[in-house]
């Protein structure tokens, strides 16, 4: 509850800024309008079949997007995390295809999926798979031998040391991964709409308003969904996540 | 009747060798005590026994037959105990976890953890997480781990180290209780050298890394053992001086660990 008030209280304090920032003056109103305008424009958008939709659009794409991701990424940070030969195999591939940025992918995913949904999704589970493979990796390498040899004495062979041993063990780092690629997704399905033209899309609605007539009220409107959406995105696995490992240190400790 | 055999066992950590040499048997129903130097090698010989690490030479019989995989029969208390309870399964889950993988019906699992629990003095704190236990508290959990399967071989890594000289007490009378009711061997290493005497039908004394066996006791004490009469017993203050100067190597006041 605490934690709540405080946020609120810096929240009401940044819009507060603003808006004196924008009535004296400080910030152009015509590009930056302040937040009171902001708000009643966010309420007459809300009010709009046609917004939702696109909120939901985005929202859609980026779920899918990330469970995508973590179906490839978990599997695969299994293999490389527990077969050391292949992770060596594979490193040079894996760091050169890292740090390539996915909106740099837009024209070359545009021609291989279309334009449609498919493209930003295709984009964003590009850019989720990293941190949850990562995560895993790491998780795997992380596992105590003291643990794995209890698991030997008590009776697993190797597959239930992989099941009930490494996997729970490495639940809470690959949880983490998840958190973090849950909001790189997020980046990603906007930014592909708006760059790359979506039929639906929260990006869509930013890109439309900036075009022509410059509607800044409305971007901005749209902007704070896709903030509010991320942070709803956030606080909601952070619970998930303390409740699901609250035995471990890393759930509690973890950005 | 023997029931382990070590021969000439030898352990290599990239080439460096933590146990060399080592030959000695164990009779069924022998409560064997380890002592030796700090990072002499006592781990690496439960290890090698366990069939957790293969030796580099030599070998390790269990009835006469050579040791590869972890035998079933066996049960492990590890130095490390905090390491080795799995955080994410309750105090119960966590006694029961051998019979579960050994496919012991759900109500037997339940039986026997809570006779294990409650052996060890831990009653009531079945739905706990270890994390939530003291560190005495924890490694009674690794104890009645270790007997929820009443093995035939026991192997301890200094399992009293950590908890305080009265539960200690208890502990080791415990220990010996259940060791003579169902006649389980066992191989317990500790630095205490009082509580190798207490404890032991034996003590092996080993050498510096690479260990090597340097005396082999036997304790002449009554089966019948009492923390205050046995201590202070004649008898049981000479073996004590017996052993620390077995651990003194020539011109070595080296610390025991
Ligand atoms: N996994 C390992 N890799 C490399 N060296 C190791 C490993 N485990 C142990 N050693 C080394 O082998 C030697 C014996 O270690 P070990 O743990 O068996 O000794 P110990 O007698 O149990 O020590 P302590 O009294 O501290 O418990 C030490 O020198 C140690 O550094
Ligand atoms: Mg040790």
């Amino acid at each position: 509850m605490a934690r709540i008030a405080r946020n609120l209280g810096g929240l009401l304090g940044f819009a507060l800024l603003w808006e004196v920032a924008v009535r004296t003056g400080l910030v152009p109103e015509r590009f930056v309008p302040p937040p009171t305008v902001v708000l009643a424009e966010l309420g007459e958008l809300v009010a709009q079949r046609g917004f939702l939709a696109d909120v939901l659009a985005t929202v859609l794409a980026w779920a899918i997007a990330l469970g995508l991701a973590a179906a490839i990424a978990v599997p695969a940070g299994l293999v490389l995390g527990s077969a050391p030969a292949v992770r060596v195999a594979t490193r040079a591939v894996v760091e050169f295809l890292r740090p390539i940025p996915s909106v740099a992918l837009i024209p070359l995913v545009v021609l291989l999926v279309g334009s449609g949904p498919e493209a930003k999704i295709a984009l964003a589970a590009y850019a989720a798979v990293w941190p949850i493979l990562f995560n895993t990796v790491y998780a795997l390498g992380e596992l105590d031998t003291v643990m794995v040899d209890t698991a030997r004495v008590c009776g697993a062979g190797r597959a239930r040391t992989l099941t009930s041993v490494a996997l729970p063990h490495a639940a809470p780092f690959v949880f983490t991964g998840i958190r973090m690629s849950a909001a790189v997704a997020l980046i990603v399905v906007v930014s592909t709409e708006f760059l790359a033209g979506a039929a639906r899309g929260i990006g869509r609605v930013i890109l439309e308003a900036s075009s022509g007539a410059a509607r800044m009220d409305v971007v901005l409107a749209a902007t704070l969904v896709a903030g509010l959406v991320g942070f709803a995105i956030n606080e909601g696995l952070e619970r998930l996540g303390a409740r699901l490992f609250a035995w471990s240190p890393v759930a509690a400790g973890a950005l | 009747m023997t029931l382990l055999q070590v021969r000439h066992l030898r352990h290599d950590y990239r080439g460096a060798a933590a146990v060399d040499e080592l030959t000695f048997a164990v009779g069924a129903g022998e409560l064997v005590c380890i002592t030796g130097p700090s990072g002499c090698g006592k781990s690496t010989l439960l290890r090698a026994v366990a069939g957790l690490v293969e030796p580099t030479a030599g070998e390790v019989r269990l009835h006469g037959d050579p040791v590869r995989a972890v035998p079933d029969e066996l049960s492990f208390v590890f130095q490390d105990y905090g390491r080795s309870l799995f955080p994410w399964l309750s105090v119960r889950r966590n006694v029961e976890l051998p019979l579960r993988w050994r496919s012991v019906g759900r109500a037997e699992r339940a039986e026997r953890a809570a006779e294990a629990l409650a052996g060890v003095g831990l009653a009531g704190v079945d739905d706990r997480y270890p994390w939530q236990l003291s560190g005495g508290m924890q490694q009674r959990v690794a104890i009645a781990r270790a007997l929820v399967t009443r093995p035939a071989l026991l192997l301890m890594d200094e399992p009293f180290a950590s908890v305080d000289a009265q539960t200690r007490f208890e502990l080791e009378d415990l220990l010996r209780r259940v060791q003579r009711a169902r006649a389980t061997t066992v191989l317990l290493v500790t630095h205490d050298i009082d509580e190798s005497v207490y404890l032991g039908d034996r003590v092996l004394v080993l050498s510096r890394s690479p260990a090597h066996l340097v005396a082999d006791l036997p304790v002449d004490l009554p089966a019948e053992r009492d923390q205050i009469g046995t201590r202070g017993s004649a008898a049981f203050v000479a073996l004590r001086g017996e052993v620390a100067r077995r651990l003194r190597a020539p011109g070595d006041p080296a610390a025991v660990g």
